[in-house]
């Protein structure tokens, strides 16, 4: 029953949000208060239809009621908790459903607590939300329906893909989908706005949160599918550059760009046209990401062309609304009038420039993963892989870091170019001061990568200067947030600088009680033996570490064997020290009874997702300060 | 300055940089694309030595063989119309097995054998190289 069950919430959200988008329509045309109520609600409701199915959903994986296909196929009775509600979004059909319901909450978050938009354009945004809700109910009932039956039920389920079993994995696709889907907000808003004509400060003000959520929890999903690649697939790399990286980089690299020109379209009035094209790209970029991932495609154009159902729909869907939202500022733009103008060397300057390069980034991502899709879909056969993508990218983000550091140092309208050299003087000293002393003591290690910690200290000191001769315990927590964050781009480069400067590798092989070295580690392999899991059996290897010097350790790598599905998975075994983390990996083993030993050494490695970490909680001081201070705004507004 | 003015300028500039980038991106793509072969497609028309390359196909059964050293192996990648001999040195990824696909990153050598820097394991374990998933069309089965 709870199937069925599921499936008619699901049909009765689609049809909320078709009476959610005549309402939407009906108000902005110039409806009532009633009206704008009745609409709110609606769409309420429909928000909590969508969370019902999904709920349904996880509650059948919970239950392993194997006489569903989704479960049969993606989920088995011996799985640990956890992973049986995890592979409720760890397949096409749920993570799906998982991105509608987070589509229809985020409108319902709008119609909760959005009041400081024109009731006009918040209905159309509120239409514009259901209308995209709509295509992706259509999908999931026409196309890749969660809740089909499956008779007779199966015996037990084909289980989760090992690699997938994994607590960071499991909280990764909804991360993510959360940041996807509240660039939807954003793409609304903007579709709103254009359809109702009111951009200005207020409408920035308002999608600035969303924005700003949205981009806080892509950061999060991506550092920590980062960290997750790092650790589970033992390889030891932490970006390969894979599409379905690229599918989730893109919608934070636009994101990262409308973040900063909502900012000055709030605070200045400008960058209005600007703002509302990137909301809408930021958007599609996360649609193109869906679809990459999602539909198949990039396993190959061919197995894609084998079933393109899903596909082509989705392409469909991302052809109406990202060419309806084009289109519809191909025909409005000219009425958005003119925003104030700038100069070059000032704070907007700045923000223009890092709109420029992260846009020139994200046009290289783009193109370096559908050139070769398109290429195959030509006939050719190509790949592009880590090298374009260092090349091309690396230098822009030097440039982007000299923007960041130097546009918080800027005054809003007009600054002197000699005050802000001036300003930049201690940190551009330290940065060179730094390089130097690496290059002199390292004259044979790679030229970028030492470049890269140079940029990164200068970028440390210049993104704490704002804060020099304030008085902090009164500093805006926004103000905070900006430095938090810009001071974790620089802790994130100077990791990857470190990383690819300075790590040692060790490919080996050796019987037990012999030993290896990597970096300052002697590494003695003291025995191997069989290790149990819930749902796994294991080889685990027991390495005793000694750091020159220091006390011995043991490191238990291990190669883990699934039966459901039947795979096997390397469990590196990983150390993390103040300066870096040791990362050992275990082979197979030979009929000499010699063991594949694979170790890194690799300094501060840590600091790439510290860094994250550390822009991900800018952002959120961030968004806490914008809300309070709006807050205390209206309060103000209401007692005036 | 008027805002015209300044919208146009902007417009030029973001215009550079688009050409910029798509040089940049040009120029990169020349040295950087690695093409896609299947040990069929090399039939009378092997790749020169040295350019880096990536070769797709299925792992011959019975045909893994460790080195002395016990980190290198060879075997023999085909796709049902012809055979290369691979050597690799290095941890073989987990879905690395034989009778499944793999594609293996690097270069050909004088005598025709591929010496790989690099073996790639899909995200996905129902992976199988293009060229292959024509032919052997993957279906979910379940035990009644």
């Amino acid at each position: 029953m709870i199937a069925e069950a599921g499936l008619a919430a699901l049909w009765l959200a689609a049809a909320f949000a078709l009476i959610q988008l005549a309402l939407g329509i009906g108000v902005a045309r110039g409806g009532s208060e009633e009206l704008m109520l009745a609409l709110r609600r609606i769409t309420l409701v429909q928000g909590l239809l969508a969370m019902a199915a999904f709920g349904l959903l996880i509650a059948l994986f919970v239950n392993s009621d194997m006489s569903v296909l989704l479960v049969a196929t993606n989920s088995h009775s011996a799985k640990p908790l956890l992973y049986k509600i995890a592979g409720a979004w760890g397949n096409h059909e749920g993570s799906m459903l998982l991105w509608v319901t987070v589509l229809a909450v985020a409108g319902a978050g709008v119609a909760l607590f959005e009041r400081r938009l024109a009731g006009k354009t918040l209905a159309a945004t509120l239409g514009a939300q259901a209308f995209i809700g709509l295509g992706f109910y259509a999908f999931l009932a026409f196309a890749s329906n969660p809740f089909t039956r499956l008779n007779p039920p199966a015996r037990d389920g084909q289980g989760l893909n090992p690699l997938l079993q994994d607590p960071g994995l499991a909280f990764h696709p909804p991360t993510l989908y959360f940041g996807y889907v509240g660039l939807s907000v954003a793409f609304s808003f903007a579709v709103g706005a254009l359809l109702m004509r009111d951009v200005g400060p207020a409408f920035a003000r308002a999608m600035r949160p969303w924005v700003l959520a949205a981009w806080i929890f892509l950061t999060i999903g991506i550092t920590a599918g980062s960290y997750w690649a790092y650790y589970e697939l033992g390889w030891g790399g932490w970006w390969f550059w894979d599409p379905v990286e690229n599918a989730s980089l893109m919608p934070w690299l636009a994101a990262t760009a409308l973040l900063h020109s909502v900012t000055v379209l709030a605070t200045r009035d400008g960058l209005r046209a600007w703002t509302l094209m990137l909301a809408l790209v930021a958007f599609a970029m996360s649609m193109i990401g869906t679809f990459l991932v999602r539909s198949g495609i990039l396993v190959s154009v061919h197995a894609f062309a084998v079933d393109p159902t899903r596909g082509t729909f989705i392409l469909a869907l991302l052809g109406i609304y990202i060419g309806g939202a084009l289109a519809l500022f191909g025909a409005r733009v000219g009425t958005v009038t003119q925003g104030a103008t700038f100069r070059i060397v000032s704070r907007e300057g700045a923000l223009v420039l890092n709109n420029l390069l992260l846009t020139v980034i994200l046009g290289l991502v783009f193109i370096g993963t559908l050139y070769p899709l398109v290429a195959q879909a030509m006939g050719v056969q190509l790949s592009i892989g880590a090298p374009f993508f260092d090349k091309t990218i690396a230098p822009i983000a030097l440039v982007l870091v000299l923007a960041t550091a130097a546009g918080p140092l800027l005054n809003w309208r007009r600054d002197v170019l000699n005050t802000l050299l001036g300003k930049l003087l201690v940190p551009v000293a330290l940065g060179g001061m730094g390089f130097a002393l690496l290059f002199m003591m390292n004259p044979t290690a790679p030229m970028l990568p030492l470049l890269g910690i140079g940029f990164a200290i200068f970028l440390g000191v210049a993104s704490v200067l704002p804060l020099v001769r304030r008085k902090l315990r009164r500093t805006p927590l926004h103000i905070w947030g900006m430095v938090i964050a810009h001071l974790g781009v620089a802790v994130s480069i100077g990791g990857m600088g470190a990383d690819a400067a300075f790590k040692a590798e060790r490919l080996t092989a050796i019987e037990v009680g012999q030993s290896a070295t990597v970096g300052p580690f002697r590494i003695v392999l003291s025995d191997v033996r069989p290790a149990l899991g819930p749902n796994w059996s294991a080889v685990e290897a027991r390495l005793t570490v000694t750091r020159e010097g220091g006390t011995a350790f043991e490191l238990r790598p291990q190669q883990r064997f699934f039966s459901t599905p039947p795979t096997n998975t390397s469990e590196a075994a990983i150390t993390t020290m103040l300066d870096g983390q040791l990362y050992t990996v275990l082979g197979a083993g030979d009929a000499e009874g010699r063991w594949q030993l694979r170790l890194w050494w690799k300094p501060f490695v840590t600091l790439i997702w510290l860094g994250g970490a550390l822009i991900a909680l800018g952002g959120l001081l961030a968004l806490i300060g914008r809300v309070r201070r709006e807050r205390r705004a209206a309060e103000a507004e209401e007692y005036a | 300055m008027k805002p015209k003015h300044q919208r146009l300028i902007l417009a030029a500039l973001a215009l550079v940089a688009v050409l910029g980038a798509a040089g940049l991106a040009l120029s990169a793509l020349k040295d950087q694309a690695a093409f896609f072969y299947a040990p069929g497609d090399l039939v009378g028309k092997p790749v020169p030595a040295g350019k880096h390359v990536r070769l797709g196909g299925m792992v011959q059964g019975g045909s893994i063989q460790r080195e002395a050293d016990g980190v290198s192996i060879r075997f023999v990648v085909g796709d049902g119309i012809a055979t290369v001999p691979v050597s690799f040195r290095g941890v073989t990824p987990d879905l690395f097995k034989e009778n499944s696909g793999v594609v293996a990153e690097g270069r050909f050598q004088p005598d025709g054998s591929f010496v790989a820097d690099n073996l790639l394991a899909k995200h996905d374990e129902r992976y199988m190289p293009p060229q292959l998933s024509g032919n052997q069309h993957v279906s979910k089965s379940l035990e009644p």
